[in-house]
């Protein structure tokens, strides 16, 4: 069965740029342009792994995360924090909240988050 | 008559009223300091009152007051418009970041040929927009480390690092782009100690001076040297090259912001002229030494101490 992967980015761009790249490597993307609407998918739908944008409409990124996190349903669903904010205090943030790992948006090629992803993928199903 | 004078000019330029200028204000204080000394010694000697001098002096005291702390507001403001400059550009390269990476993800897309396969013709010119893409990229990156060093910012998480396995992982990460431009890339690793610092601005640091060094290389037998080793307390990195070196009269200005050499700028139209400068401020955080040594023609020769940590 596919993989599910929830894409939680405002940027339209974004979402359709590397939304169509994940379709096309088979994944089934759930695509949220705010956190709320992100938060929403990931308790119904249960995805296999969250791309998560921080500065979002709605809630926050980081309170996204720590939501994620604290209930039961989602705490185990790998998050790939994907950013632009990238001062060293955010990036601690967002690890201690509990991300998998932390990506610079601006220093990410489509390919290179796909690899990203793949790997966190199998990290999650050992 | 007035406009002639040179300060006049600049507080004018600047925005400011005369009776706010700090030259102007400075002129006035000056002025009546002398001609309150001189109405005080000539009361003495003509009118023999000493009562008189002291509410003269209080008066002198307070119109010298009033210019004065003028003066010290406007420096104050100058403090408060650089810092403000600081937030600026701060706030301008992150809010460019977002835009740039739509820009570099649809470049990608198009690259990738997931709108539709392109001809080798219209792959070029979306080649040369990502290289111009991440040139952007880059600067916007430095700048913001940039502001975050004039405004004190620069955080530096100091933890246990061993420097030689930093190094070593950041010099592979260079090699296909020393490869590619024909460049002899050797790496001596001689420590397994320990230093203070941070990966994230160490590693760039250590990959701002191979990353140069590359780049300004010469066009044949181009070489490069990346040497580690203990010397001291110390550890010590160095980045030797045979390239085009920096000409000996710009060197003063090496680690200052916006600085590349005339000899490079024709050669390589990349870099921001501001690696060195955030460079110089990690490695200082840290309380560490950076320097180069350089004859043009010849070679460039960058390097910096850390301190060695106890196990």
């Amino acid at each position: 069965m596919a993989k599910k992967i929830l894409f939680v980015e405002d940027d339209p761009t974004l979402q359709e740029t590397l939304g169509e790249v994940l379709k096309g490597e088979g994944f089934e993307v759930l695509q949220a342009l705010d956190g709320e609407e992100g938060l929403k998918l990931a308790s119904e739908k249960n995805p296999d792994l969250i791309l998560l944008d921080l500065n979002l409409p709605k809630i926050s990124g980081f309170e996204v995360l720590g939501l994620l996190k604290g209930a039961e349903g989602t705490k185990n669903i790998p998050v790939i924090v994907l950013t632009n904010l990238e001062s060293p205090e955010d990036i601690q943030k967002a690890l201690y909240a509990g991300a998998t790992t932390y990506l610079l948006k601006a220093s990410y090629d489509l390919d290179d988050v796909l690899a990203k992803v793949k790997k966190a993928l199998q990290g999650s199903e050992m | 008559m007035i406009e002639k004078i040179t300060f006049w000019k600049s507080c004018q330029k600047y925005g400011i009223s005369l009776w706010k200028c700090p030259t102007f204000l400075f002129i006035v204080m000056g002025a009546t300091t002398i001609s309150s000394m001189v109405g005080v010694y000539l009361l003495g000697e003509y009118y023999d009152n000493p009562e008189l001098v002291i509410p003269i002096v209080l008066v002198v005291v307070f119109v010298t007051f009033v210019p004065g702390s003028i003066i010290v507001q406007s420096f104050e403001k100058v403090a408060e418009s650089d810092l403000m400059k600081s937030e600026f550009v701060s706030i301008a390269s992150h809010q460019l970041r977002s835009p740039l990476t739509a820009l570099k993800w649809s470049l990608s897309f198009l690259l990738g040929d997931h709108a539709g396969e392109l001809g080798e013709e219209q792959k070029r010119y979306l080649y040369l927009m990502r290289k111009n893409n991440e040139q952007m990229i880059m600067l916007v990156g430095d700048l913001l480390n940039v502001s975050r060093v004039d405004r004190g910012e620069l955080v530096i998480k100091e933890k246990k690092i061993k420097i030689g396995d930093l190094v070593e992982e950041r010099i592979e990460e260079l090699r296909p782009m020393a490869e590619s431009r024909n460049v002899e890339l050797k790496l001596k690793n001689n420590t397994s100690e320990y230093v203070m610092g941070d990966e994230i601005y160490l590693g760039m640091v250590i990959n701002n001076f191979t990353d140069n060094a590359i780049k300004y290389a010469r066009d044949k037998n181009a070489k490069v040297v990346v040497h580690i080793f203990n010397k001291d307390n110390n550890v010590r990195y160095e980045v030797e090259d045979n390239g085009l070196g920096i000409p000996e009269d710009e060197q003063y200005r090496i680690f200052t912001k916006f600085f590349r050499s005339s000899n490079v700028t024709k050669h390589e139209t990349s870099g921001t002229g501001l690696g060195l400068y955030i460079a110089k401020a990690v490695v200082e955080k840290l309380g560490g030494q950076i320097g180069f040594r350089s004859k043009e023609g010849e070679g460039t020769m960058f390097w910096f101490e850390l301190p060695i940590i106890k196990k």
